[in-house]
């Protein structure tokens, strides 16, 4: 990832925000992200994120489960060690159809939760940059990233005029990075300074 | 705001249309299946009515159940459910009738264990003749019947009744707090009658000497996921001639996620089912499954299968489609019929024996269909569409998934 110049905006309600998310995708700034301490009904759509993808992924992952419980057991017990079990045949469907719907839904479940990780940047032993300690208490954070086109002062006032206060300036990374949040606290990266907080 | 059903012309047509193709099936089976061939007869008139039966009761349990757990959802088209569930006495009088005349009518060939002889020398059917007698299907018969019209008529009253009530949080607690109390003993009675005794008496005991614990269960998820299917029909019909202004695809994708939910818990009911008595192989228990593993049956087992999971499972499950008016009315159309191909493999194979074409059955199925839009859409116009004083209506205005 890359380290990126951000303006950040503090807002106090939800129906504030709202309307601010909508009005700064009709600028045309660059929505970094929206932090906030709960999760927000249509924050999603109103920031235009697309709907996500983790639902085919987890179709994927359930395949390769049902394949590969079929495949295995057919494998143990047609050509690698044939048994006679109660006169059962080789390849006992019915027996087979327990296990390999544990084992679709272990593969869709396990895989679901760390692609979800993933996708999110949370995992044990990484970290993100915090923009405001409030994010997770009782602010909603507004982060707008900055471009080579767009002007840090202009997108302060715009931010101000939208209903944020507490705006700032910050050089940040953006993704993660190996490290712990409770140790430290100076991000291993490369200064990151905050001006007028 | 279009709050008022009026039935369209074209809609008393085709109920007219498929009601006459239903008696004129009936008719010409009369005619065609006398002597030793009446068997055919009365177990498509099982088949049919206790099938068609089961799955406008689904629409009262879905009330029930709905109302239980504090749904606020479904209150928009609250009164589709209700209107589908006043279907029930009609065809519980159409299915009394039919039971009787199979029980005092000596018709052995479907349950031969109204055969007192037979009975007699019949070791295993003396064992169970203390729960497999007459006297004991008439009463457990009436019983339930009795008990389903009287609590589907109370909840509709109720909700009829309380469209006069004025709006304030006395009324609207005391509006729950009734309709809770007879969702409750509603539920009470379905789980002892759908839920185990019920399929026993009138479906199971067609094959006599064999038993299966899963089977009321069975019946109930069928006849419970047709039902939803019947009620997502109703909901996008009225939607599409511009009623109930609520309903959207949020509530839409819901009926669809149960759709999808409950044709899964139907499988897994038939599995569990089939998975022990394959295991245990017992020759008392898989006598059940000969012919329709291993005789004329095979191909209708298996689409049983394809039609009512795996199609409903890869086509329901893109959230697109579960939003989409015209792909929930052929998945809802293909769930029905899909369950009453089951049904017809329940009934048939111990009855008729012998694999045949279902043009009859499917008449007389056509015929249950007809008698259910006129009854359902008689009802529709009965109130108004939306139960305006429930105190969960807003809820369901802004439902959103």
């Amino acid at each position: 990832m890359a380290v990126k110049n951000f303006v950040v905006g503090l807002f106090d309600e939800e129906a504030v925000l709202f309307p601010a998310v909508k009005k700064v995708r009709t600028a045309g700034y660059k929505l970094h992200d929206v932090y906030t301490p709960f999760p927000i009904h249509g924050l999603d759509h109103a920031m235009g994120l697309r709907e996500t993808s983790l639902h085919t992924a987890g179709f994927i992952y359930g395949i390769t489960g049902t394949t590969t419980a079929l495949s295995f057991m057919s494998w143990v017990f047609n050509v690698d060690w044939p048994l006679n079990i109660g006169g059962k045949p080789h390849f006992p469907l019915p027996a087979f159809i327990p296990i390999t719907f544990e084992l679709t839904v272990l593969f869709a479940a396990v895989g679901m939760v760390m692609t979800f990780c993933y996708l999110c940047q949370v995992m044990p032993g990484v970290k993100k940059h915090i923009f405001h300690p409030g994010q997770t208490d009782d602010k909603f954070v507004m982060v707008i990233e900055l471009t080579e086109k767009t002007n840090a002062e202009e997108v302060k006032s715009f931010l101000a005029s939208a209903g944020a206060h507490g705006i700032n300036e910050q050089k940040a990374e953006a993704g993660w990075w190996f490290g712990r949040f409770d140790k430290d606290d100076e991000p291993y990266l490369r200064k990151v300074h905050t001006a007028n907080a | 705001m279009k709050d008022q059903f009026v039935v369209p012309a074209r809609l008393k047509k085709t109920s007219f249309v498929l009601m006459g193709v239903g008696l004129l099936t009936l008719l010409i089976g009369l005619i065609a299946f006398h002597g030793d061939n009446a068997t055919r007869f009365w177990a498509g008139l099982l088949q049919n009515s206790s099938f068609f039966l089961l799955i406008t009761l689904a629409s009262t349990f879905f009330i029930a159940a709905t109302t239980l757990a504090h749904g606020g959802w479904q209150i928009a088209f609250r009164r589709v459910p209700e209107a589908i569930s006043m279907a029930v006495p009609v065809l519980s009088a159409i299915l009394f009738v039919v039971v009787m005349i199979l029980v005092f009518g000596g018709k052995e060939d479907i349950y031969h264990w109204v055969n007192a002889h037979h009975v007699a020398e019949d070791k295993v059917l003396t064992w169970k003749s203390a729960f497999l007698n007459k006297g004991f299907f008439t009463v457990a018969t009436i019983l339930t019947l009795g008990l389903w019209i009287f609590f589907t008529m109370k909840l509709r009253k109720m909700s009829i009744e309380e469209d006069g009530w004025d709006l304030r949080p006395e009324t609207g607690r005391k509006l729950l707090w009734r309709n809770t109390v007879v969702c409750g003993g509603f539920l009470v009675v379905f789980t002892l009658s759908v839920g185990s005794t019920t399929p026993w008496v009138w479906l199971m005991s067609i094959d006599a000497h064999w038993f299966s614990t899963m089977y009321s269960w069975y019946t109930f998820a069928s006849t419970w996921v047709s039902g939803l299917a019947l009620i997502a029909l109703f909901v996008v019909y009225l939607k599409k001639h511009g009623y109930l202004p609520f309903v959207n695809e949020e509530h839409l994708h819901d009926l669809g996620k149960f759709m999808f939910a409950f044709s899964i818990f139907w499988t897994y009911l038939w599995f569990s089912q089939y998975m022990l008595i394959w295991y245990a192989n017992m020759p008392e228990e898989t006598v059940y499954f000969q012919p329709r593993v291993w005789g004329e049956w095979r191909p209708i087992f298996f689409l049983n299968l394809l039609i009512n999971f795996v199609t409903p499972l890869l086509f329901l499950m893109k959230r697109d489609t579960k939003r989409n008016y015209t792909a929930v009315v052929f998945i809802a159309i293909v769930i029905i019929f899909g369950h009453w191909l089951d049904f017809w493999q329940m009934v048939y194979p111990g009855t008729v024996k012998h694999l045949v074409f279902p043009w009859y059955e499917f008449g007389l199925g056509l015929g249950f269909v007809g008698l259910i839009i006129f009854l359902v859409s008689n009802q529709l116009t009965k109130a108004a569409l939306v139960p305006k004083n429930h105190p969960y209506l807003k809820e369901s205005i802004v439902h959103h998934t």
